[in-house]
């Protein structure tokens, strides 16, 4: 487990505070942690379950169960690549092998120069452009190798 | 406003021409227009579900809309030089878009709008007829409205395909101080774009069907369980929730009526078993997504204990226009007990992908042959996924199935939400079967052994396979571990995963190093 990333504990007590009171409130609030900081904090789990009056076991419970909630700080960009069953018949299994390689990690790992993060999502809704590919949030489709190296040309001279 | 010299030019908004380049083909028709004077009037439609054709830019003419497509920016200056404002022809041309002989063959129901008009203004909305269905619905009691759906026989479009009208009857027969209409949107089959294309096409269909659902059932406040994996839809769903509380459609008296429904987007985390109703619901109460014993059923006993519908995007979607027509009119649509009309969606490895709305007793074969044109590889089709990860894999020669729940859960398979995800003779089916084991190793909510260690079982019993270590026996256990899957899961997860490594296994023995079978050979 990550250990000594810093966290902002004001942003997250913000947060907290700003939806404790809807009905259900522990997603929205992780949702929102992990949307705004990237990744949720471990060592924010105590302040969580205290502000809603869970046990930190519950929260843990949930921050691990959701494939979204990352629990330590991702890459400086984050690639997803989808690997269902659509994308699979139109090439992913050798993209997703090429997009290995290219960025020198395996899915769920983060490159050496902490450049990307590689995340295998199933299904994007984007089956008739397949394959499908999200880079920083913006969503590829019919992508190539050359494609995808293209895509990420500008990111990785950063 | 648009006076009468300026052209109004449609870019689709929808997400998979968006992943083709659809606002860099927007921005550039709008640097183009302002470069050489011309005046338009650029709107961000949703898709007509032609992907091969995506992007495709529309321009109104006086004889109708006209199609170019597909289109990328470095075609934007040719067309201007070829007049696309005025419909000039040009070699992206397709002609009057409603003369596309791929949509004049659907019978557009459901998604009547999507790609017509502006998905955010409320105002096409209603001057495309949105909207009939709820002031209907208003002049109705709730037993009427539940009757229209009952009698217009709508299946959940989810998957599951259980009578709509049944689990609104039940919930409008509880009395509780507090019931909820929950939306489910977590659309995570893969082969399967439906929900997101109404989403972002046209949300206010989706608000309008929950609000008719709400007040019918006597229920005040409205869920939708949106999926991460669609930051487009959360846009312009939102922004249609907005536009709809500001005109009065929504809130505490819906058009005045006294009645109130107010309605709510909730966002998923990436887990694919929030699909299944009961584990939504836990995740609507912030809880880890796991599945719920049942009973009670959500209709009696749901979200927070109280009584729920709960449905999937495209069966609320259908409820507008089976309540302003009446349910009979919808139910002369279909074939056999599956009545209506259904979004099919066509992916994978198929020349024309694309959504057409139907009406259920298409064969697999017009599906694939007719609109798909075949592969796109342009190799022979070996197989085809019908109903997303847990759905069969059927070889070429079974291709002549009817597309009802019936005919394919008779033939093994089911329906489910209506994705169809083709494969050429490349495929290897013992992997796609393993990948079905992997998966559902990965989705398991973890409450049944079954599916939680079964899973994982059979993905290491399927490189046993395939690897030729004591084969025969290997597939003994793989047959009996599915049934053990089969019979001892409580959700269509572990219970349905056997579904594709089956008929993986029946029909494509010999990619499992088996020889063929006699179903195999004829593919029965």
């Amino acid at each position: 487990m990550a250990l000594d990333h810093p966290w902002d504990r004001a942003a997250v007590l913000a947060i907290v505070n700003g939806l404790k009171h809807e009905p259900g409130a522990l997603m929205p609030i992780l949702r929102r942690i992990q949307d705004d900081l990237g990744w949720v904090p471990p060592a924010s789990i105590p302040l969580i379950a205290h502000e809603l009056n869970l046990s930190r076991a519950e929260v843990h419970g949930v921050v691990s169960f959701y494939h979204d909630l990352r629990q330590e700080p991702p890459g400086r960009n984050v690639v997803r690549v989808c690997r269902a069953e659509s994308c699979q018949a139109m090439g992913a299994v050798a993209l997703a092998d090429h997009v290995r390689k290219r960025l020198g990690t395996d899915f769920g790992g983060i490159s050496a120069d902490g450049a990307f993060s590689l995340e295998a999502v199933y299904c994007l809704g984007n089956c008739a452009c397949s394959p499908a590919v999200v880079i920083n949030g913006e969503l590829l489709g019919r992508v190539t190798p050359a494609r995808f190296d293209g895509a990420i040309a500008s990111l990785v001279r950063r | 406003m648009s006076s009468a010299s300026t052209t109004t030019v449609y870019v689709p908004r929808d997400s998979s021409a968006l992943s083709l380049g659809a606002n860099a083909v927007a921005d550039a028709i709008a640097t183009e227009a302002k470069r050489r004077k011309a005046d338009i009037n650029l709107i961000r439609n949703g898709s007509r579900g032609l992907y091969w054709l995506e992007p495709m830019v529309e321009v109104a003419t006086a004889r109708g809309r006209f199609a170019y497509g597909p289109t990328s920016e470095a075609d934007v200056p040719a067309l201007f030089d070829a007049g696309f404002l005025d419909g000039g022809e040009h070699h992206l041309a397709l002609g009057l878009t409603d003369d596309i002989a791929y949509l004049k063959r659907q019978s557009r129901v459901t998604f009547a709008r999507v790609g017509i008009t502006d998905p955010v203004s409320l105002d096409d909305y209603v001057a495309h007829g949105g909207y009939l269905g709820l002031t209907r619905a208003l002049a109705m009691s709730g037993t009427e409205i539940v009757q229209e759906v009952t009698v217009s026989n709508l299946r959940g479009r989810g998957g599951a395909a259980f009578p709509a009208g049944i689990k609104w009857k039940t919930t409008l027969d509880q009395s509780a101080k507090q019931k909820y209409v929950v939306c489910n949107a977590d659309e995570g089959d893969s082969g399967t774009f439906s929900d997101r294309m109404i989403m972002e096409g046209d949300p206010f269909v989706l608000i309008e069907g929950m609000t008719i659902a709400g007040v019918a059932v006597g229920a005040s406040v409205g869920y939708i369980y949106l999926r991460s994996e669609y930051p487009d839809a959360l846009r312009t769903l939102t922004a249609a929730i907005d536009a709809a509380g500001r005109a009065g459609y929504l809130g505490a008296h819906v058009r005045g009526s006294g009645k109130p429904f107010r309605l709510e987007i909730r966002v998923g985390a990436g887990a694919y078993i929030c699909g299944e109703e009961t584990a939504m619901l836990e995740s609507l109460e912030g809880k880890r997504g796991v599945i719920r014993f049942k009973p009670p059923l959500p209709a009696i006993a749901g979200l927070f204990a109280q009584p729920t519908v709960v449905n999937n995007v495209i069966t609320l979607a259908s409820v507008p226009a089976i309540i302003e027509r009446g349910g009979k009119a919808y139910n002369e649509y279909g074939f056999g007990r599956s009545r209506g009309t259904i979004p099919l969606q066509l992916a994978g490895n198929v020349k024309r992908p694309g959504l057409f709305e139907l009406p259920f007793g298409l064969t697999l074969r017009e599906l694939i042959g007719d609109f798909g044109g075949g592969t796109a590889s342009g190799r022979p089709l070996r197989a085809v996924q019908v109903g997303g990860p847990l759905g069969a894999y059927f070889p070429n020669s079974m291709l002549d199935l009817t597309i009802d729940y019936e005919a394919i859960a008779g033939a093994g398979g089911l329906l489910g939400h209506g994705g169809v995800v083709v494969f050429d003779d490349t495929a290897d089916l013992a992997q796609m079967a393993r990948y079905a084991m992997e998966f559902c190793a990965l989705e398991s909510c973890g409450k049944c052994t079954p599916c939680r260690i079964g899973s994982t079982r059979g993905v290491e019993v399927i490189d046993r396979i395939i690897a030729n270590r004591d084969r025969s026996n290997n597939v003994e256990l793989l047959r009996d571990l599915c049934d053990t899957m089969t019979a001892g899961s409580l959700c269509a997860l572990g219970g349905l995963t056997p579904l594709p490594v089956l008929s993986a296994l029946k029909y494509f023995p010999e990619d499992f190093g088996l020889p063929p079978t006699k179903e195999a050979r004829i593919g029965v």
